[in-house]
């Protein structure tokens, strides 16, 4: 876990210069206004936003799944890809520059990105009727946006374990797709992070330090089953506890709550 | 020379099972059985998943009445969580429960009585299978068929409300429920437009049982005399003896009437019920402990709980149980085809009960669960459509599921459908050189009664194809016909 965290705390540091070196960027431009495009519409972002948050602020949804509003982004899934140039790159992590001409919803994106899910849905094993996210679930309604009918990969079928020897949550690895959500956004008051990634590559999971998790209040155990794109942590004892048609995806689906 | 009869598909039945008929060499029946021939595996795939999907996660089971197995589970997780065996709920939580339970009731006997049995006494049992279905009575039986539609879906639409969805919802959580029914909803129900409304769903109930009553007065040897044997008979009542869908105690009686189990406390239910496994079949026995394994099989469904209740507490069913009671000069009933008297008797209930329900209060009360200290195991029973549910979980410390067995109402009915099936083998193929279609569907029509759910009762999944076959001593297949589910 040791090596993971702090891969983990190196990646931190690098998005922080990142950011860092386009916020100074953006002082030499006085905080003035940023023009940028993105799919034909003229749009302007605040100086240090990346194209994710400033395409939001504009109205126009990018595809997210590990990008999580006031999070530190992480550019893992790939989900927000776009064009700029000609180059692809991920939305969430590269900050908006002035006269930048972007493509997003445009078909080999929206495709690469129907496979991305696809490809998520048959990596791990995801039984939508009977998960308790099932409508609240980034991942399902994914899914669903990119009307995705059949999955044109084979299942892979992992053998992946039910941990339930925490206190207040547990976690379901067959769900999981390693977003890391809950490791950058689940903190304690002081400071440290509850969960982290343990094993190597296709064997990595999720695990959480037991004994900060034996403390987090259930608030906290909330935020991080809610922050969750999809099932893999649950809230113990509160199973489908809000009705259908009361669910974050039951009215609109995703994306209607940006696109404008 | 000897012969083997195989049947398979059985249609109009939910699942998949096929019957074989045994033959000696002078043609007389030596041996008939119904098998259970798909496998699913929910009670070990269940295990390690937490306990409160189980409400959730074993209604998939079926489509037909999910709702049953829904409620059953949520009825075992109100155990585990110490919300009591049935009793412990809310108002709000337990009035919401019956409403989406007697809403389930409603549709799911409209959907056998409509969709599935009424070809058979509409256009009889030898009639062309080509108008002998639920097309065939859309198009010659107009009314009925949309009478049938009508009622099945406004059952539907209490479910909906109730769950969440019309079928596969999560409105039963462990304790209680996860909403209330707003005022608009239940206007809805009460003062819906034409013919959606609860008075209308009265009228037709009873219609659909003057039709039945009609049928029978017509048809008497036929409706009194198929496939009668004496059976025990098994079902939840209510403390008092009422008829109770939704909980109550356990109680069995013999074919003569006379009580084997006395209103027991179903959470220990396996004290009274084993479970037999033959190597023929992928659905168990049950039987009375008590009884033994060669006698202690039963009946359970609509035949079972009106001959196990005392009464009904409902004014015009209780008015139709009299009547239906009367008929056996109150002794146990043990026809067959009974069983659709008995079922419509209850869509009545179903549909008293549910307008009973919805001028309750209760329904918008804002306190859905309850909670106490929590237990490992729980036992839930409902009677649902076709009979006694039963879900039994075992936990572990972090929640998980470890154990779990469920007994289906069909599964219940599994001896007596094999009895039903050697009494019309017995009357129907002895000595017959040929195998007519009619002959094939008196077997059907026998199964059907009793509304199997076979998807249900093996934790299995397809339609019931049919298919007979005339088979030589050595094996050898002599003739065979086939119909598709």
């Amino acid at each position: 876990m040791s090596t993971s965290k702090s891969k983990t705390k190196a990646k931190a540091k690098h998005d922080v210069k990142a950011k860092a070196k386009s916020k100074s960027k953006s002082k030499s431009m006085k905080s003035s206004k940023i023009r940028f495009e993105i799919d034909g519409k003229e749009c302007t972002a605040k100086p240090g936003q990346t194209i994710v948050e400033a395409a939001r602020d504009n109205g126009v949804y990018i595809p997210v799944l590990c990008w999580y509003e006031g999070m530190e982004p992480a550019g893992i899934c790939r989900m927000c890809m776009v064009k700029v140039g000609g180059r692809t790159m991920p939305g969430c992590t590269t900050p908006v520059a002035e006269g930048m001409i972007i493509e997003s919803d445009v078909p080999e994106l929206e495709d690469m990105r129907k496979a991305m899910v696809e490809m998520l849905f048959v990596e791990g094993n995801h039984l939508c009727p009977t998960c308790e996210k099932s409508g609240n679930c980034d991942l399902q309604a994914l899914g669903y946006r990119y009307r995705m009918m059949v999955p044109r990969f084979p299942y892979q079928f992992p053998l992946r374990l039910v941990d339930a020897t925490y206190t207040k949550i547990m976690i379901d690895n067959n769900r999981c797709v390693q977003c890391r959500r809950c490791i950058r956004g689940i903190t304690t008051k002081d400071g440290r992070h509850v969960f982290a990634m343990t094993k190597r590559s296709g064997k990595s999971t999720i695990v959480a330090d037991r004994e900060l998790e034996a403390k987090i209040s259930d608030a906290l155990a909330k935020k991080a089953m809610d922050q969750c794109p999809v099932g893999a942590i649950l809230k113990k004892e509160t199973g489908f506890a809000l009705p259908i048609g009361r669910r974050k995806y039951d009215k609109a689906p995703i994306g209607t709550e940006v696109h404008k | 020379m000897g012969r083997k009869i195989t049947i398979e598909p059985v249609t109009r039945v939910e699942g998949h099972g096929k019957v074989t008929i045994l033959l000696d060499d002078s043609g007389n029946v030596s041996q008939s059985r119904f098998h259970i021939v798909e496998f699913r595996g929910f009670e070990r795939f269940v295990q390690g998943r937490p306990y409160w999907e189980m409400p959730v996660l074993t209604q998939r089971l079926c489509g037909i009445c999910p709702v049953s197995h829904h409620l059953a589970a949520a009825k075992a997780t109100d155990v585990i969580v110490g919300a009591g065996t049935g009793e412990g709920l809310t108002p709000t939580g337990e009035k919401m429960r019956r409403l989406m339970h007697y809403g389930q009731m409603f549709q799911s006997h409209s959907l056998h009585f409509f969709h599935l049995a009424s070809p058979d006494l509409l256009f009889g049992i030898d009639a062309d299978p080509a108008i002998r279905n639920v097309i065939g009575v859309a198009m010659k039986h107009k009314d009925l068929a949309v009478q049938g539609v009508m009622m099945r879906k406004f059952g539907q639409e209490i479910i909906r409300a109730t769950a969440g969805k019309k079928i596969h919802g999560t409105g039963a959580i462990p304790g209680g429920i996860n909403k209330n029914l707003s005022l608009k909803e239940r206007d809805e129900f009460l003062k819906g437009a034409d013919p959606l409304n609860i008075d209308k769903m009265i009228q037709w109930a009873q219609a659909a049982l003057d039709f039945f009553k009609g049928y029978h007065s017509k048809n008497r040897s036929m409706i009194d005399n198929f496939a009668v044997f004496p059976s025990n008979h098994l079902s939840l009542v209510r403390k008092d003896g009422g008829l109770d869908l939704y909980h109550g105690v356990l109680r069995a009686v013999s074919p003569e009437g006379k009580k084997i189990l006395n209103d027991v406390d179903y959470q220990d239910y396996y004290n009274h019920i084993g479970e037999e496994v033959r190597n023929w079949s992928y659905m168990k026995f049950p039987y009375i402990k008590s009884l033994g394994k060669k006698n202690g099989w039963y009946t359970v469904g609509p035949l079972a709980r009106l001959n196990t209740c005392d009464f009904i507490p409902t004014p015009l069913a209780q008015k139709e149980f009299e009547t239906y009671k009367a008929y056996t000069g109150g002794k146990p009933n043990n026809s067959t085809m009974h069983m659709h008297w008995a079922r419509l008797i209850e869509t009545l209930h179903a549909a008293e009960m549910i307008r009973e329900l919805l001028l309750d209060k209760d329904l918008q009360g804002t306190k859905l669960t309850a909670k106490g200290a929590k237990l490992r195991e729980g036992v839930g029973l409902i009677e649902a459509p076709r009979g006694t549910l039963f879900h039994h979980y075992k936990i572990n410390d972090q929640d998980q599921v470890i154990m779990a067995n469920l007994i289906v109402s069909t599964t219940n009915n599994n001896e007596p459908m094999n009895q039903a099936v050697a009494y019309v083998a017995k009357s129907e193929f002895t000595g017959k050189p040929e195998i007519t279609e009619g002959m094939m569907n008196s077997v059907e029509v026998a199964i059907r009664a009793y509304d199997p759910c076979l998807s249900c009762a093996t934790h299995a999944i397809g339609s019931m194809p049919l298919e007979m076959a005339l088979c030589g001593p050595d094996g050898k297949i002599i003739d065979v016909k086939r119909k598709q589910g």
